[in-house]
């Protein structure tokens, strides 16, 4: 991580709360929805990075939440994937409630960590477990953006694996695209694994993320690729301390967990 | 924004007043307790662990696991706010006040300085004003609800300032650093407010 001297910055520019249109609405699972946003004067983002999102009641009641960016910054609009909690305060808004035609206030793009741009370099190394493939699919689809216009050194020099955890086949975010990106891209593989159920004569990984799995999908800790890891909270502990014991070094790997301790995705 | 937003049919779930007044502005409560961090979790020997603090001279106050347990330890109860919005209200903690860490490296002759970066493990670090770590404000923690800190909460040993959020209770801290000037640590450099006051809702750089 950092450990150059950075002086304490002077105040800069605040990151403004921007009102946005719903443009779209794509039914990703059944518990999943992904919101296209237009929003104006969008600064542009990194992929990895997130927003944050706020909701008014009419009593002036406020509730905001975060939510990671799912579009690539080539994108014209805004994508934000959004998962039903059941108990949620503010997903259920999200998936139920708003339609094409509202409005949504938000503001962003925050975070400068978990982030990756093609000027990085690679091997890139993505691994998620459930909606943790939000930010990671910012990554591929930007990955892929620019790609298609950069030369044959570039393309060899960011080869891509995403290894990606779901419970059943019906959870599977952006299985569609993922399986067109890699049938398109020689320089990409996607690998899937099941932890409760997996489709009939499925021949690929059953279980849990572990360290057998990442020793069988990763590039050797020495091709020192970048890793970013997201998902629940135990996937994404036990992804990471497997990656550092497999050899790789904990500065290139990079992580954002969600949800409590004891909870498994 | 000159006339204030309501978002067309989202009622919200109001807390109990008593929790609300517990409440930074964007914060709810979860009875969980959620885990960020930026990488990979480090795991700490507590035969080899020790806890320094630096001035900017020579002299450096350092405690091994056990002579650090051998410092009289207090027990804290407080809310925890968390940048990514959750709040965990009324936790228990138990640890060494930074006055009773800072007066003794102060007796042993580490200099003093108006600012402080926690330096920890994993690579991680925090800055944070030595006003608002002495006082009663800032502690060392080493148990969580009368138990050991989980890896994964920070543990052996974290840095519990609740007054600001949380990202600035560094995890698995190793080492204060007392210092003339300001300088940014790990989120501060990245995009997070340099202070991050949560009643004053400062997250990110360039909110008042």
């Amino acid at each position: 991580m950092n450990s150059a001297q950075v002086p304490a910055p002077a105040r800069a520019a605040t990151i403004t709360w921007r009102l946005a249109t719903v443009a779209g609405v794509v039914t990703e699972t059944p518990r999943a929805r992904t919101l296209i946003l237009d929003v104006p004067g969008w600064p542009g983002h990194r992929a990895g990075q997130h927003v944050d999102v706020r909701l008014t009641a009419e009593d002036g009641y406020q509730a905001q939440r975060s939510y990671s960016i799912a579009s690539a910054p080539q994108d014209g609009q805004l994508a934000l994937m959004v998962e039903r909690l059941d108990d949620g305060e503010v997903s259920p808004y999200l998936t139920d409630v708003l339609s094409v035609g509202d409005r949504l206030e938000l503001r962003g793009p925050i975070g400068g960590y978990f982030v990756w741009d093609v000027a990085l370099g690679g091997p890139l190394l993505l691994v998620a477990g459930g909606s943790g493939i939000v930010p990671l699919m910012a990554m591929l689809r930007h990955r892929e953006a620019a790609l298609e216009i950069a030369d044959a050194r570039t393309r060899h020099n960011v080869p891509a694996r995403l290894l990606y955890s779901s419970r059943r086949w019906d959870d599977v975010i952006y299985r569609s695209e993922l399986t067109r990106l890699a049938q398109d891209d020689e320089t990409l593989e996607v690998a899937l694994t099941f932890t409760r159920e997996a489709p009939p004569e499925w021949t690929g990984f059953r279980r849990r993320i572990d360290r057998m799995m990442l020793a069988e999908v990763a590039w050797p800790p020495g091709e020192r690729p970048h890793v970013f890891v997201c998902g629940p909270t135990p996937l994404v502990e036990a992804a990471a301390a497997a990656l550092v014991e497999l050899g790789h070094d904990p500065a290139l790997v990079k992580t954002e967990r969600f949800g409590p301790t004891g909870e498994r995705g | 924004m000159t006339e204030p937003f309501i978002s067309r049919g989202f009622r919200g779930r109001r807390q109990a007043a008593a929790t609300a007044s517990q409440l930074p502005p964007g914060q709810y409560e979860t009875r969980d307790f959620p885990v960020l961090s930026a990488g990979p979790t480090p795991r700490a020997s507590l035969a080899t662990w020790d806890f320094t603090v630096r001035g900017r001279g020579a002299p450096t106050a350092r405690w091994t696991w056990d002579e650090f347990q051998a410092l009289p330890h207090e027990t804290v109860t407080t809310d925890i706010h968390c940048v990514t919005k959750w709040s965990k209200l009324d936790t228990v903690w138990e640890g060494v006040s930074l006055d009773t860490l800072l007066a003794e490296a102060l007796a042993r002759g580490v200099e003093s300085a108006p600012y402080l970066l926690a330096v920890c493990d994993g690579g991680y670090s925090t800055n944070l004003p030595l006003a608002d770590v002495t006082g009663g404000k800032a502690w060392v923690a080493v148990k969580f609800d009368g138990a050991p800190l989980a890896p994964e909460h920070g543990g052996p040993a974290r840095l519990l300032v609740p007054r600001l959020y949380f990202w600035k209770s560094a995890k698995w801290v190793r080492q204060v650093r007392l210092m003339e000037r300001d300088e940014a640590g790990f989120w501060e450099s990245l995009g997070y407010h340099n202070y991050g006051d949560p009643w004053r809702e400062q997250r990110y750089s360039g909110d008042l």
